[in-house]
């Protein structure tokens, strides 16, 4: 005799939050939340940092790296020591689409935090000693990261899939890296880090609408609009054979496929996110439960929607033992091509609703994560609204509409692929499945 | 900002205990309607058997193989489709499995967790599914890149010397295709009784009815003895070890230079000086190591010290230990690094330290506590992972006082302590290199 598993008690609401936000004259946005829980504030600037310029990757990952070494006077172990001092962390990021300016702070001292900003956005030193030390750093950083089979596989699919578009450019080459000089990631962030466009995002302890007048004071002096910069559309992904990359010595087979998605804002988004998941967005969906719970072939599969500035792409996932690699691409085909051609069934949209939801709650519970959610969306224009009206979005959203965005964007035929492992045990078993490109 | 002026975190804890021996921790914080669940076993990766390394690993991905009334998908289906997100972890000294939830789920997560609890579904059709499955997860983070399990796997072989202690606890292949069902089954009978395992419910929750709830799905489950944890602890190393350790994939070379600590339970106050003393060491671009190693001598790409072997300071009991480990571009600069790694331990445990280095330090390290403590699913794990290893939940919210007593000399003696002769030194060799 079996006892039953509870059911699920009336939901209780969540609280409603306080938020304010300003444009400030510089063009400079900026979106304040009152979130107490612990007493810390969270910070997330954005700075657009899309360019086509060939010598763009390397300058701008420069530029990140060795943005915190210096400035208004202060010597890199004093910037670190005044941050610190303040229970604070700041660090810089950079991808495709922006550079980030990333910190949090005991929420007294967020006055004092965002001063420090202020004074790195408008007088950073970038001595050449210090951007030498980054520069060397970097270049050997760089050679750590193109040894992970992952990251081979990522770039072998963004050149596969975006060619010659900046998107395709996960890294920048060492030796362009080597090239560049301090002068040159002075220059840059005279023209790139700019207010206008930027967005500021502070989550926390904090009375929203005072933070930002501690904004609008502390960043008073930055000031100005990006130099402009032409970036071409995204490409369409071509399909084609599956092109494998060898690593000699591979004990595993890195399979990265990828395809087009549609933008947050698109109205097939909430049937996308559903089909994704039911995919293989979450742990009990379809790949997961064939090639993993099932077959054992790996330690877990994942398929994601990823959103950039010029386009939104889906992407999968998937580190298999080397002996399985074809029955694996075999299966993952199955599952894409059963779910682009059959409707899903009314039990997995009910279920993967209620995690879209549900998760969507838990990764916006904490400071760190409404504000890094909250900067995304800023990033193409979105914001509190779009978080707190997607619960109701995701339950409108049927079957019908699953199945079809299934049928758009999951049809095997579409999607592009590399697979990276030890090409002498693996091109064999996988011609014969179809093409194969090496 | 000054010791005195810190602020700390105040949390509302019941504690309780069921007639079957079970502790539990109920942390009521009704601020968002969220919950988290945590159950933790004492039992780890130090109490496996010779010839079964990996086996408290492999045995955690079997608790989630179906139970009493599951079938097998059914744990991840219910409490994904409720909302939820789940996991399990392996650790030295204990194992957890927990979920964050919608707390309209509060009581289907305790019921899972009871359940599984009651009588995992151990079979040899899972057992061999999830070997497939722990040997892909070895495959994708250890043996097919580069750095792979370094230096967790690899320097305690070095620095330790009893089986429980040394031994590669993810496992070799060999070992774990040799578990059986009936190892399970007596390993689930020993280690997974209620009176060895804490359960801690946090958040948006009412306490007479989740004690309740609690009694209502863990009270019928039997009681069981505890079983006895024998001392693992092992004294400070006396002379210098030092070993190689070759990696196929990686392309620089890299070193960890691994200390013995003192029993972190017993030893609290001098414990909070080591981690304080990592800090000092590692923690930015203002730290000792950073400064000197990365910065003016340009010898190593990244360096980090940190205080528990899996990077958690209050993870294990006796014994812990204390790891510098650094990445370096060329092979020959080992003896360097090592020599500027004792100099700057000798300039703290001679000089001390400089007028508000200690403060600066000291504030960030509690503030990177409390935003630790800012996820529900966090704060559950810790109240459950205090109570089991220093037996006091609350101590949690203590840390920061604590800390705050930690004195200038009590940081200079733990400096002291880190002497060449007492450390193991695990090179890196990098095979990937070009």
């Amino acid at each position: 005799m079996t006892t039953p598993v509870p059911d699920l008690t009336k939901p209780r609401k969540a609280r409603k939050l306080s938020l304010a936000e300003r444009s400030l004259d510089s063009g400079l946005r900026v979106v304040a939340v009152r979130k107490p829980g612990v007493p810390l504030a969270e910070v997330r600037l954005r700075v657009p940092a899309l360019s086509a310029r060939p010598t763009h990757p390397a300058r701008i990952s420069l530029l990140s790296d060795a943005m915190l070494t210096g400035a208004a006077g202060l010597d890199r172990a004093g910037v670190a020591a005044a941050v610190q001092a303040l229970g604070g962390d700041l660090s810089v990021s950079v991808d495709a689409d922006r550079l980030l300016v990333g910190g949090n702070v005991l929420a007294t001292n967020l006055p004092a935090l965002l001063r420090l900003i202020a004074s790195v956005l408008t007088e950073p030193s970038y001595a050449p000693r210090e951007v030498a030390t980054e520069r060397d750093r970097l270049v050997e950083r760089l050679t750590i990261a193109r040894s992970r089979p992952g990251v081979i596989a990522s770039e072998a699919l963004g050149l596969r899939m975006w060619g010659r578009h900046p998107y395709a450019v996960d890294l920048p080459q060492p030796e362009a890296v080597a090239a560049t000089t301090a002068a040159q990631v002075r220059r840059l962030h005279d023209e790139l880090i700019r207010p206008d466009g930027a967005t500021l995002v502070i989550v926390g302890d904090v009375s929203p609408k005072r933070a930002l007048d501690q904004v609008e004071k502390a960043l008073a002096g930055w000031t100005g609009s990006p130099l402009a910069s032409k970036v071409p559309a995204l490409p369409a992904s071509p399909a084609g054979p599956l092109l494998i990359v060898d690593r000699p010595g591979a004990v595993q087979s890195s399979l990265r496929l990828g395809g087009e998605a549609v933008p947050r804002s698109d109205p097939r988004y909430p049937a996308l996110q559903l089909a994704n998941l039911i995919f293989g967005g979450y742990f009990s969906s379809r790949w997961t439960e064939n090639i993993r719970e099932d077959k054992g072939y790996t330690y877990g599969p994942h398929s994601r929607i990823d959103h950039h500035v010029l386009g939104s792409t889906l992407m999968f996932d998937v580190e298999v033992a080397t002996e399985v690699t074809a029955p694996s691409v075999l299966e993952t085909r199955y599952e894409l091509g059963r779910i682009a051609s059959l409707p899903v069934t009314e039990a997995e949209v009910a279920a993967v609703r209620q995690y879209a939801i549900g998760t969507l709650a838990l990764g916006t519970a904490t400071q760190a994560g409404l504000a890094s959610n909250l900067s995304a969306l800023a990033g193409v224009g979105l914001g509190l609204d779009w978080i707190l009206g997607h619960p109701a979005r995701l339950t409108a959203t049927g079957v019908d509409e699953v199945s079809a965005a299934a049928a758009e964007f999951f049809a095997p035929a579409r999607l592009t692929g590399v697979v990276v492992g030890n090409a002498a045990r693996i091109a064999e078993p996988l011609a014969a499945l179809g093409d194969v490109e090496q | 900002m000054p010791a005195a002026t810190l602020p700390a975190p105040s949390f509302e804890l019941v504690q309780h205990t069921l007639d079957n021996g079970l502790r539990v921790v109920l942390a009521p914080d009704r601020s968002a309607p969220v919950v988290g669940i945590a159950v933790l076993y004492d039992v780890g990766m130090r109490s496996e058997p010779e010839g079964r390394t990996g086996f408290a690993h492999l045995f955690e991905h079997l608790m989630f193989q179906g139970s009493a009334n599951l079938e097998k998908l059914e744990h991840f289906r219910y409490v994904q489709s409720s909302g939820g997100t789940f996991n399990g972890s392996t650790h030295l000294d204990y194992t957890n499995y927990f979920e964050a939830l919608p707390s309209n789920a509060l009581e289907r997560g305790l019921f899972l967790e009871a359940d599984r609890m009651l009588s995992p579904r151990i079979t040899e059709e899972n057992l061999a599914n999830q070997l497939d499955v722990v040997k892909n997860e070895i495959r994708v983070n250890v043996l097919n890149r580069p750095y792979g399990g370094f230096p967790w796997i690899y320097l305690p072989a070095v620095l330790f010397d009893s089986f429980a202690n040394s031994h590669n606890g993810y496992g070799g292949f060999e070992d774990l295709e040799s578990a059986t069902v009936a190892d399970a089954k007596d390993f689930f009978n020993r280690y997974y009784a209620p009176a060895n395992a804490v359960l801690a419910v946090a958040g948006d929750l009412a306490v007479d009815e989740t004690l309740e709830l609690v009694e209502h799905h863990f009270g019928p489950i039997t009681k069981r003895r505890k079983p006895r944890r024998p001392n693992f602890g092992e004294p400070p190393l006396s002379s210098e070890r030092r070993e190689r350790h070759d990696d196929p994939h990686a392309p620089m070379p890299a070193v960890a230079i691994g200390y013995r600590v003192g029993d972190p339970v017993r030893g609290l106050n001098g414990h909070l000086a080591m981690l304080l003393l990592a800090e000092v060491l590692s923690d930015g671009d203002a730290s000792r190591l950073q400064q000197r190693l990365v910065q003016r001598d340009h010898l190593v790409t990244d360096i980090s010290a940190y205080l528990g072997e899996f990077g958690d300071p209050f993870d294990e009991r006796d014994p812990s230990a204390f790891t510098i480990t650094a990445h370096y571009p060329d092979a020959r600069s080992l003896d360097a690094i090592l020599a500027a790694v004792d100099d700057e331990l000798d300039r703290i445990a001679t000089d001390g330290l400089e007028p508000g280095e200690l403060d600066r330090v000291r504030t960030r390290l509690v503030s990177v506590l409390m935003r630790e403590l800012d996820s529900v699913l966090n704060r559950t794990l810790e109240f459950a992972k205090f109570e089991l290893i220093y037996g006091r939940a609350d101590l949690v919210a203590e840390l920061p006082g604590r800390l705050a007593a930690v004195s200038e000399s009590a940081i200079r003696k733990a400096a002291a302590t880190l002497r060449p002769d007492r450390r193991a030194v695990l090179e890196l060799v990098a095979g990937g290199a070009q």
